[in-house]
């Protein structure tokens, strides 16, 4: 994926780097994603993906995040 | 007054509190530790104040049960201890400016204040403390570092003057916070954070998963067979048996105090396992068969916990755990049930919908056997082959999967997905860790061992009434013509309702063949759950739900427990 490009998270490979730029769900999603630090403008890395559309593991300032596989396609990313 | 200790899940709240009152309480490295209501007392000036250690919040609108505990404590509370993570401030000030927003004095706990440094943190406290306007008080709590400071503060918390804000302003006023008050300078990766990556990616995460969890059955069974051999059974036969055999004598070796006492003494020699007196099997089946596995179980689970791995295991599991209607998370309330089903069943509050609740108490309560049971199957079934052993563990793990599934196409509503912090790699504390052995050890002792005791002794009473014949001659066409299993093993089926151990006890005497055995293990795993599960359940599902729950347990233990005896 080149750079500066938009994705979803979950599409990201890993060891990519990238900004929050949207959290495309409701009232509930934003709060809960942003309450574990993940909210438009932060910086975050994903580690990895497990098997068959599984949890994607983030890494956001000094804490880790396992985000199921239709959260994580509803963030929006913006790759470094 | 009452002190409340709030803050986000996994900051080491249950160390703080155990470290103000002296009480000691199950502190883990995952979040969601505690998800009840734990309170304990401490001296502050010439007071005796109240402590509450709430459940872990990462804001004050809830998503799961343990959260909305969390917001109800809050309106009862006179001061807030608020902990948080050193390490990452930027997301635990959320709830401290929500805090800080309502008419409650506040003190901050700045905890981990040790990893700071090893993690490339600098935080100016004094300028926090000004932006801020309550006492910030840098703790280490399991080490105890600076909580002598915090108690001195606690007279010092206040409840500044902060306007209500909305959720974004409220981020918008944390973002400049953390560009006066914190320095983040670089550093390398360390081994254990390779070691934590490696963990939740698919192929390394699941070596190491095989890899923990086969090291973790080896250990238990080690320390557990060792207990055993090296210490109890020595005790119990060079020591206790003679003092048994002396009282049967005194007693004149049979008679109504003499069965109680003692129970049966066949060819001059103590059976402790199939004697069933008080004295014998009372006091055999809890110390000399049960409590070395606790110990061993509890041990290696408090080291899994104390590292942070469960949470790591839950997302490997994610995906399997989804077609049981679960997510990956469940993963943790199931292996508590490995070592007792009712702090399994509290700890499914971490479950964010009332639907999965349902699913993974039920599965609990079907499917996981307690320590005690399996300390009983080890001891039991294992003498007669291992494969055996291999046949319970192996059925119970298929019932476990078809049930989720069922459940999962049959209960309505939906599944959640994972959303989880996933905590760093940490040396387990040992202190609390032995605190938590000991804790737990204890709780087994005081709670299971007169549940033990009085079932024993209600087996005698019921035997010499003759009530067991009734209830035998009345259950005998569903257990000798189902289940293959003679008459008498009825009675320790209905035994099962008190401790599921002494109930497999029961079957011992009874010469069953090893495929009988296996049936009956199998049948008293998955049936009715024994009262203290069954209060809980009760509790936390509501008289319904219960109601289907327990339906659900007796239809699939007969059906297992049918098939079983058909194809063996």
């Amino acid at each position: 994926m080149p750079e500066g490009k938009q994705t979803g998270l979950a599409l990201m490979r890993n060891g990519q780097s990238g900004t929050v730029v949207q959290i495309q769900g409701g009232h509930g999603l934003v709060s809960r994603l942003s309450a574990l630090g993940i909210r438009p403008g932060k910086k975050i890395t994903k580690i990895s993906s497990m098997l068959m559309r599984g949890p994607i593991t983030i890494q956001v300032d000094r804490a880790q995040v396992a985000i199921g596989f239709g959260m994580a396609k509803k963030i929006l990313v913006e790759l470094d | 007054m009452k002190i409340l200790l709030m803050g986000n899940p996994n900051v080491g709240k249950s160390v703080v509190f155990s470290r103000l009152t002296g009480a000691h309480v199950i502190a883990s490295n995952y979040p969601g530790t505690t998800v009840g209501y734990i309170h304990g007392f401490m001296k502050l000036a010439e007071e005796t104040v109240e402590v509450i250690d709430v459940p872990g919040t990462y804001t004050l609108e809830p998503t799961s049960e343990a959260e909305e505990i969390a917001l109800r404590m809050l309106d009862s509370g006179d001061l807030v201890i608020n902990v948080v993570d050193a390490t990452n401030l930027e997301r635990n000030l959320y709830l401290s400016l929500q805090l800080l927003e309502r008419d409650i004095p506040v003190v901050i706990a700045l905890n981990m204040w040790d990893d700071t440094k090893h993690r490339g943190v600098h935080v100016d406290l004094a300028k926090l403390r000004q932006l801020l306007g309550v006492p910030v008080i840098p703790t280490v709590a399991v080490t105890g570092e600076g909580i002598k400071e915090l108690v001195d503060n606690i007279p010092r918390a206040s409840s500044p003057d902060t306007p209500a804000r909305s959720h974004d302003e409220r981020w918008t006023a944390i973002g400049g916070i953390i560009d006066q008050v914190q320095h983040i300078t670089h550093r390398h990766h360390t081994w254990v954070e390779r070691l934590a990556d490696a963990s939740v990616k698919p192929l390394t995460g699941g070596v190491i998963a095989l890899a923990a969890l086969a090291s973790a059955f080896l250990v238990v069974r080690f320390i557990g067979e060792s207990l055993i051999g090296y210490v109890l059974d020595p005790l119990f036969n060079t020591l206790w048996a003679p003092v048994v055999l002396k009282l049967s004598e005194l007693l004149g070796g049979s008679g109504l105090l003499h069965d109680i006492l003692i129970g049966r003494i066949v060819g001059g020699e103590v059976n402790f396992v199939e004697s069933f007196g008080l004295l014998t099997s009372g006091l055999y089946v809890p110390f000399g068969m049960v409590l070395p596995y606790i110990i061993s179980f509890y041990f290696v689970l408090g080291l899994l916990e104390d590292i942070g791995y469960l949470p790591r295991l839950g997302v490997l599991m994610d995906t399997i755990m989804h077609r049981l209607g679960l997510h990956g998370y469940a993963i943790i309330p199931t292996l508590l049930g490995l070592g007792c089903n009712v702090p399994a069943v509290l700890a499914t509050r971490v479950l964010e919908s009332k639907r999965e609740r349902f699913i993974a108490a039920t599965l609990i309560s079907i499917a996981v056997p307690c320590v005690a049971l399996q300390a009983m199957i080890f001891g039991l079934v294992g003498e007669r082959g291992g494969e055996y052993v291999a046949i319970i563990y192996g059925t119970l793990f298929i019932v476990w999967i078809i049930l989720g599934i069922i459940l999962n196409r049959t209960v309505k509503g939906f599944s959640p997905e994972i959303l989880i912090e996933i905590p760093p790699y940490r040396l387990p504390p040992w202190r609390t860790m032995l605190q938590k052995l000991w804790m737990r050890s204890r709780g087994f002792l005081r709670e299971a061992v007169p549940i033990i005791l009085g079932a024993i002794l209600v087996i005698n009473i019921l035997y010499i009434l003759g009530v067991f014949d009734v209830i035998a001659n009345f259950a005998a066409p569903v257990v000798t013509g189902l289940l293959g299993l003679p008459k008498e093993a009825v009675t320790a089926l209905v035994i099962g309702f008190l401790r599921k151990d002494v109930a497999l006890g029961m079957l011992a005497p009874l010469a069953l063949t090893a495929e009988q055995l296996v049936v009956g293990s199998v049948v008293l795993a998955m049936s009715f759950p024994c009262i203290a599960t069954f209060v809980i359940l009760l509790r936390e599902l509501g008289t319904v739900n219960m109601l289907k729950a327990a339906g659900i347990m007796i239809s699939a233990a007969l059906i297992t427990g049918g098939i079983l005896n058909l194809i063996l």
